[in-house]
Formats: structure tokens, C-alpha cells, sequence
């Protein structure tokens, strides 16, 4: 790992209080993401893995713990280094697609002309070249995530950040977003933090792979994925993929987050 | 061409190609349900018309009773300067109850969007007041301002401005909560996300309410007029029922349906200036694209 990591989490915790009663959301989660990198969170729900993540975004407050991000050859503006997706697109309907995607550059305050050319090529980066002008009723549910996955990207942020960004989609779809979001990533090399439930999903995308248990969430084991990039569906069926597979179902099974008999 | 072949055949078109002759099938349907929204309720009109003119002249009903359509045409083109006059008094008061209920409806409904403590001291007041019935106190307020243009103005506003109140709160309050964070999260300020998400989202159930409350003016007017006025055309039809002008009773009516049919097409209107996409979209949904 490179010398200042990026993101620093020091024994972080969060509680969330509702009608005189107090749930334990994440207790100690403690971590470094170095610049550029994909790191996957995988758990079960209400493992706390989005609470990490509204943290991270500065959505949530902390109760304990320390939160950097950025470092001295990186700083971090909260306001303007973030890109986000949702498990939703959350487009505006009265917008076209390409000015969905270019709503963070006017919130930030960016060159409207560059950022149209940018957004352009975004989309055409996604596989939606040639949509620019259609609304996003007009577009399928995997259209739309692309849209909202192109729109994260605009401003150029430091970070982005995804909550289960393919949860609502079909397999297919699924596996053609996951590919575009790793040549996306290719290109833009971004430090991106993506919450996922499909354990295949974390070890196909990301460099590592955070594996939370619920009750309190908290981060369990953090695995090195050590296969070579660019990945490509046919490795799913390799040796090494099943292995770390294998690994992070084993941990679910050792928790009681999954049963087999 | 055999089965099978066409099956190879529909294999080899692009998906372009396939996007391409929906979008054609669907232009085409569209054309045909246009076509019809437009044909089938004139006939219907003329249908029930007809029936209407040759049972009232085979029956001969007595006009008092029933007057043949021709005969209420012709009170219509006899009277069209008294229908005029009078629907001019009403317009008025159509008019400022309408816009006395925005005025009013819009910074209620903000209030309670924005302050928790004020939508639970007010909103339960609100929807019992509601329940009352405003024709019962039309004649209070008659007491209290007279039989002028004033009581009639706040009898349209108190019937018409609930449902801008409601529809407004609760577009306001029903945006998806990730839109709000994944606002935050690209640093926008309160004021800002409010006018350009949140307010936004909400146009089209405020526009809904705002239909509804034009319907409901007119109403309010009328209801005004029958207690106690001296022009506009609920007096008008009050007038017509003493004399048991029946004729003229129907021509007030029509050209009371008339108004609130421009008024609420207006609205319209200015719904679709405001949100043309959505517009469109809500009426696809309703098969009236």
C-alpha cells in the first residue's frame, strides 16, 4: 500500500436512537482505502454496510471514532469530491439523460461546454451513446443506472461512492453493468466504495473485499483479491475465483449469516 | 413464408431495428386512441341529443317539464347578452376565490411541509373544518359582509383551497429520501434542493390539486349566489326557477358548464407550460396521449 492512506476510519461507530430505544448500527469499524482503489463492502442486510457508507458521505455523523479523507497530495472538499449511486437511478424525470448526468457539474459550478463533451463521452463510456436526449422514462431500469452511474462520474470526484448499485436489476444486466462500472474505473482510476450483497459481484470488481457480520455491524476480514486486471467472465469459473468465493461464504457460515442444514 | 423461417427472420433484425417497429406500432396506436378521444364523445353527444329531441317532441313534455334541446338552443341565443352579463359577475368571483385559495393554500401548505409543530396544531383543524358543509355557512357569511362580490369570493375560497393545501404538503413530503441525500451529497444547500429537486417533484400533484380547486370555485361561486346575490349566474338560475323558465335554466346551466370547463382547461394549460414531460407522461399512463 502507498505511503498516507486516503480514507482513514478509526474505531468508528454509529447508534441509531428511535423512540427511546438505541440500535447498535456499526461499532469499531476501522480501516485505510489507499487512492484508486475498489473496495467492496459484502454482508447481509443490516450489517451496517450503507451506515458506513452515509458516514463516509458525510450524510451521517458519527457517535465514536475518527474519519479522514484525503491526505496532503489529495485533499478532500465533502461538498464537491463525491459521486454517489443509489440502488435506485434517482434521475429527474423532467430532465434528458444528458442533463441528468451534467446535474452535479452546474451544482458544482463546472464549465458547462466541457462538461456536456464529458458527459458525452460518459455515456458513450456506459454504452449509451446515442440516448442523450431521450427522458429517463423512456429508458429501461439498467439504462437508468447507467445513467445514474455516468452522472457520479461528471465532477470528477475523489470518491465515489455505490449502495448496491445493481441490487434492482436483472442477472444480465447485472453483469453487463458490472463490466462497464470496471472499464469505467479503468479509465478514471477513482477510489470507489461499493456496497454489494453478491459476494461474486465484490470478488469480480474490487482490489479488496470487506466482509461485515451484523448485530453489531462490524468489519470481520478484509481479503486481498490478487486476480489480474482487466477480469473477464471467463474467470469466474477459474480456481482462484471460487476460492476467494468460497472464503467469504465460509466466514457467513462460521457467523450464523448463513445456515446450510 | 413458413414458421420457422419467419422465426429465423425475426432473429436477424437488430435490436434497433426491433426498437424501431414498436416505436412505429406504438405512433400508430397513438394516432387511433387520438382519433377516437376526439370522435367517440361527439358522438355520444349527438346520439343522446337526438334521442332527447324526438322523445321530448313524440311525448310532447311540457317545457316547464322538459324542453327539447332545440328549444334550449334557442333560450341560448336569446338570452346570450343576459348570459353574458351574468357570467361575467360569476367569473369574478370564480377568478379572486381561485386565486385567494393559491394565495392562501400555497404558504399553508409550506408551513406544514416545513414545521412539524405547525402541521399537527393545524392540519387536524384543517380537515375537520373540511367536514363542515359550506353551504351552511354562506349564510353567515352573508350576515357579515353582505350580499356583494366579497361573500361569494370567500365561499369559492373556502371550498377550493383544501385540496392545493393537501396536494401540495403531500408532494412535497413524498420525494424518494436518496434523492435528498444524493442531493447533500453533491453539496447542495436547503434552498437550493428545494427548488430544483424537491419543488419540481412535486409539480405534478400540485397541479392536481390545483384542478381540482378550479372545479371547486366555480362551485363555491354558484353556492355563493344562490344564498343571497343580485347578479352572476346561480342568481341567474334562481331567477329562471321562479319563473319556471326551464329553458333558461338549462341555457344557465350550459353556460355554467362551459366556464368551468375554459377554467379548467386553463389550468391545464398552465400545467403543461410548467411540466410539458410530465404532463405528457401522466397522460400516456391514463390512455389519453
Amino acid at each position: 500500500m502507498t505511503a498516507e492512506p486516503f480514507i482513514r476510519l478509526r474505531n468508528v461507530r454509529k447508534v441509531y436512537r428511535s423512540q427511546g430505544t438505541e440500535f447498535l448500527a456499526v461499532s469499531d469499524v476501522t480501516m485505510d482505502v489507499s487512492e484508486g482503489e475498489l473496495i467492496s463492502l459484502v454482508g447481509p442486510s443490516g450489517c451496517g454496510k450503507t451506515t458506513v457508507l452515509k458516514i463516509l458521505a458525510g450524510l451521517h455523523d458519527a457517535d465514536g471514532g475518527t474519519i479522514r479523507i484525503g491526505n496532503a497530495r489529495t485533499p478532500f472538499d465533502p461538498a464537491r469530491d463525491i459521486g454517489m449511486v443509489f440502488q435506485q437511478a434517482l434521475l429527474l424525470k423532467w430532465r434528458t439523460v444528458l442533463d441528468n448526468v451534467l446535474l452535479p457539474a452546474e451544482i458544482v459550478g463546472l464549465p458547462m461546454k466541457a462538461s456536456r463533451s464529458r458527459a458525452r463521452d460518459l455515456l458513450n463510456l456506459v454504452g449509451l451513446a446515442g440516448y442523450e436526449d431521450k427522458y429517463p422514462q423512456q429508458l429501461s431500469g439498467g439504462m437508468q443506472q447507467r445513467t445514474a452511474i455516468a452522472r457520479a462520474f461528471i465532477h470528477d470526484p475523489k470518491l465515489i461512492l455505490m449502495d448496491e448499485p445493481f441490487g434492482a436489476l436483472d442477472a444480465l444486466t447485472r453483469d453487463q453493468l458490472v463490466l462497464d462500472l470496471q472499464r469505467l474505473w479503468n479509465e478514471t482510476r477513482m477510489t470507489v466504495m461499493f456496497i454489494t450483497h453478491s459476494v461474486a459481484e465484490a470478488v469480480f470488481l474490487s482490489d479488496r473485499v470487506i466482509v461485515m457480520t451484523p448485530r453489531p455491524g462490524q468489519l470481520d476480514r478484509i481479503i486481498d483479491i490478487e486476480l489480474p486486471r482487466p477480469r473477464t467472465l471467463a474467470m469466474r469459473e477459474s480456481p482462484e475465483f471460487n476460492a476467494y468465493n468460497r472464503q467469504i461464504l465460509d466466514l457467513f457460515l462460521a457467523r450464523g449469516v448463513l445456515r446450510e442444514s | 413464408m413458413t414458421t420457422q423461417a419467419k422465426i429465423h427472420d425475426d432473429a436477424a433484425l437488430t435490436i434497433e431495428q426491433v426498437e424501431a417497429q414498436v416505436q412505429d406500432r406504438q405512433a400508430r396506436h397513438q394516432l387511433r386512441a387520438r382519433t377516437s378521444a376526439v370522435i367517440y364523445p361527439i358522438m355520444t353527444v349527438i346520439g343522446t341529443l337526438a334521442a332527447w329531441e324526438i322523445v321530448a317532441r313524440a311525448f310532447a313534455i311540457p317545457t316547464f317539464l322538459l324542453p327539447a334541446p332545440s328549444a334550449i338552443v334557442a333560450s341560448l341565443v336569446e338570452h346570450t347578452g343576459l348570459l353574458l352579463k351574468h357570467g361575467w359577475v360569476t367569473t369574478v368571483e370564480i377568478v379572486l376565490g381561485y386565486l385567494l385559495s393559491i394565495v392562501v393554500g400555497v404558504p399553508l401548505a409550506l408551513a406544514i411541509f416545513m414545521s412539524p409543530a405547525f402541521s399537527r396544531s393545524v392540519l387536524p383543524l384543517l380537515v375537520s373544518s373540511q367536514a363542515m358543509p359550506k353551504v351552511a355557512v354562506a349564510p353567515l357569511l352573508l350576515v357579515w359582509f353582505g350580499f356583494g362580490l366579497l361573500p361569494k369570493v370567500l365561499i369559492a375560497f373556502l371550498i377550493a383551497f383544501f385540496p392545493i393545501v393537501i396536494s401540495m404538503a403531500v408532494g412535497l413530503a413524498s420525494i424518494e429520501p436518496e434523492k435528498i441525500y444524493l442531493a447533500r451529497s453533491m453539496g447542495l444547500g436547503a434552498a437550493a434542493t428545494f427548488f430544483k429537486i424537491r419543488l419540481p417533484s412535486a409539480l405534478p400533484s400540485i397541479f392536481g390539486g390545483l384542478k381540482i380547486s378550479i372545479t371547486l370555485a366555480v362551485v363555491g361561486a354558484v353556492v355563493g349566489e344562490f344564498v343571497g346575490g343580485d347578479a352572476g349566474l346561480g342568481y341567474l338560475l334562481m331567477v329562471a326557477n321562479g319563473n319556471i323558465d326551464t329553458p333558461l335554466l338549462f341555457a344557465g346551466i350550459i353556460a355554467l358548464t362551459v366556464q368551468g370547463v375554459v377554467f379548467y382547461v386553463l389550468v391545464e394549460l398552465a400545467e403543461r407550460l410548467a411540466i410539458p414531460r410530465q404532463t405528457a407522461a401522466n397522460a400516456a399512463v391514463l390512455g389519453l396521449a
